[in-house]
């Protein structure tokens, strides 16, 4: 009872600056965790995004630029692939299925995608998972105006079943760009937690033909999704579009692509950690500072513990456990704050690329991190703690005239 | 109960020398005794007191309590005896104002053999008619509460011997009386030897046993280094 009713008492005697170390912690320990999580959540979450398919087929260019339009619908297009091209690869026996995808016009800043149906009907976009449209819609046909909306897109949109639309040329919005066709809304897409759901899905031909963009090109494709049928088959077809080919690019394996990107980043990590290590440092501090500080203060109520009967090592013992129930405050707020911080930012990252982080997740720096901050605390409290330990009692008694 | 034989505590003196502050040959209190030492401001009586409670570390000479030679014990089982077998009542009362008035006892009993009894701690209180101020902190009550406080907690451990250091210095002629009363009863009632210091000539009337702490302190002499 003594010992924990010696820290309660001293937290609640010097409560402000309790609150506020504690404060401190708990940005700082949040701020870690929130780091941590998001870095390797969103290096998981976009490496092992590939809808399904093992490689993108596209114009000559970065392997990067494709994976990222064609996968991620994020960037502009390389340029574009022949229908003749299209055609080969479709018709190639070391390929499963090739989906052709085309790009270049939005919805509101809501990419239009055109594509093949069969995308929707024969394609799992995760091991066993396949696309569903909502109740009461269905997927487009691939010769008429008709559009499926990603659940994401819909919802931001407001799309439902029924509602008709005009695209907007380009990739980002532009009122006055509006393209004259009509396309009705056909269904919406059950959530899928992958870039899909935020785009407006149309039938290719629907795209290609769209007023106002080149005929000459309404036959290309702007990146062709492939389902290969052997890992085999990915070294083979790199060989003859990347090596001995020149006119475009096989990107292939997908995950590994992105990989590329975080391993291009990685510096940029060792930055984070080191600013995570600093704000861990300096939470410390905060602690060492704040018991130190006011150990002036509570050198009277040492001096009659240990007049009490307390020996050195308990009210040593006293204020490292101060410091550290200041950490573990500062660590248990600190999980409201990761978990404040971590939805704010899996919000931007899903609007932003339609990768979903999952807030539930378990990762060992959740533990990791409020453990070390504690056990920093304590170590912070070693110099008040050392103070504590050596205050003279009798002079520390006697009465002031 | 109390023996000192051949005690001394200087301390630096700002010209370089040292200042003997207590020099005692030979003192005795027999268990269950009330002795009252008569003392002037700066006598050395506090520190006296201090090195009997191994407080405060003596140059030479020893303090036995109880058959235990406190003065031959490291540091720690000094703490432990005074936890055990003392109460001391200070003048300024010494109470823990961030404590309550129930905590107060509590922390005072918990260093000592029996540790933290809620039930003795509430008796106590009762008997220095706190009973209704368990949850109060010390600013929330008057001087004489506190001091009553203070007597709870140094005898909530069963003490053998209580020092109380002019325990009613900081309270007026009429809690003065009931202060003392009540130090001198509750002792009584403990069995606990009880060595007063004051200065306070009405306070040392009360007692039967009285002696002068100038009489046995031979200290006051410049010692140079």
């Amino acid at each position: 009872m003594t010992l924990p009713l010696i820290v309660y008492r001293s937290l609640r005697q010097h409560a402000l600056s309790t609150i506020v170390t504690a404060g401190g912690i708990a940005l700082a320990c949040g701020l870690l965790m929130c780091v941590w999580m998001v870095k390797t959540q969103a290096q998981a979450a976009f490496t092992s995004t590939t809808s399904g398919f093992d490689a993108v087929l596209g114009a000559r260019g970065s392997k990067l630029q494709l994976v990222l339009n064609a996968i991620f619908h994020l960037e502009a297009s390389p340029g574009n692939v022949a229908a003749a091209d299209f055609e080969m690869i479709k018709r190639h026996p070391m390929i499963k299925t090739a989906i052709p995808l085309a790009v270049g016009d939005n919805l509101r800043g809501f990419r239009l995608v055109g594509t093949a149906p069969e995308l929707f009907t024969n394609v799992e976009y995760a091991p066993g998972k396949k696309f569903t449209v909502r109740a009461g819609g269905k997927v487009f046909a691939a010769d008429a105006k008709e559009a499926l909306a990603g659940s994401f897109a819909a919802q931001r949109l407001g799309l439902k079943v029924g509602d008709t639309f005009r695209p907007f040329h380009g990739l980002a919005f532009d009122p006055k760009a509006e393209h004259a066709d009509d396309f009705k809304v056909t269904g919406i897409l059950e959530p899928t937690n992958t870039p899909v759901d935020r785009v407006i899905w149309i039938p290719l031909r629907g795209l290609q033909t769209m007023s106002g963009h080149d005929p000459k090109a309404a036959t290309d494709v702007s990146a062709v999704l492939l389902q290969l049928r052997t890992p085999m088959a990915g070294l083979q077809l790199d060989m003859m579009y990347n090596k001995q080919g020149n006119r475009l690019t096989f990107a292939y394996p997908v995950g590994a692509i992105v990989a590329e990107l975080f391993g291009k980043i990685a510096w940029f990590d060792q930055v984070l950690a080191l600013v995570a290590y600093l704000v861990a440092l300096v939470a410390a501090g905060s602690v060492l500072a704040s018991i130190y500080n006011s150990m002036s203060a509570r050198r009277r109520d040492l001096a009659i513990l240990r007049a009490l009967g307390a020996r050195r090592r308990t009210v040593f013992g006293a204020v490292l456990a101060e410091a550290a129930a200041i950490g573990a405050l500062g660590a248990a707020v600190g999980f409201a704050v990761y978990y404040g911080l971590f939805a704010g930012v899996a919000a931007v990252i899903r609007a932003e690329t339609g990768v979903v982080l999952d807030l539930a997740a378990k990762h060992p720096v959740l533990w990791i991190c409020p453990l070390a901050m504690i056990g920093l605390c304590a170590l912070g409290g070693i110099v008040p703690a050392w103070k504590a330990y050596r205050t003279p009692v009798a002079e520390t008694l006697a009465p002031v005239s | 109960m109390l023996a000192v034989t051949d005690l001394i505590k200087s301390y630096p003196s700002p010209e370089g020398g040292r200042v003997e502050i207590v020099n005692v040959a030979s003192f005795r209190l027999a268990a269950g005794e009330q002795l009252a030492l008569r003392g002037e401001s700066g006598s050395g009586k506090t520190t006296f007191l201090n090195l009997i409670a191994g407080i405060l570390a003596a140059d030479a000479g020893t303090v036995e309590i109880d058959g235990t030679a406190m003065t031959a014990l490291s540091e720690p089982k000094r703490d432990r005896l005074r936890a055990d077998k003392l109460g001391y009542i200070f003048q300024t009362f010494n109470l823990l104002q961030g404590y309550t008035v129930l905590e107060n006892v509590l922390l005072g009993m918990s260093f000592g053999p029996r540790g933290a009894d809620r039930a003795h701690a509430r008796e106590m209180l009762g008997r220095v008619g706190l009973g209704h101020r368990l949850d109060h902190f010390p600013n929330q009550l008057s001087t004489g509460q506190q001091q009553r406080v203070a007597v709870a907690r140094a005898l909530a451990n069963r003490p053998k011997l209580v020092l109380a250091d002019e325990p009613t210095g900081n309270l007026d002629r009429k809690h003065s009386r009931e202060a003392l009363a009540l130090i001198r009863e509750v002792s009584k009632e403990q069995g606990a030897a009880l060595l007063l210091v004051s200065h306070d000539e009405e306070v040392l009337g009360a007692f039967e046993n009285r002696s002068d702490f100038a009489a046995l302190n031979r200290a006051r002499q410049e010692v140079r280094s």
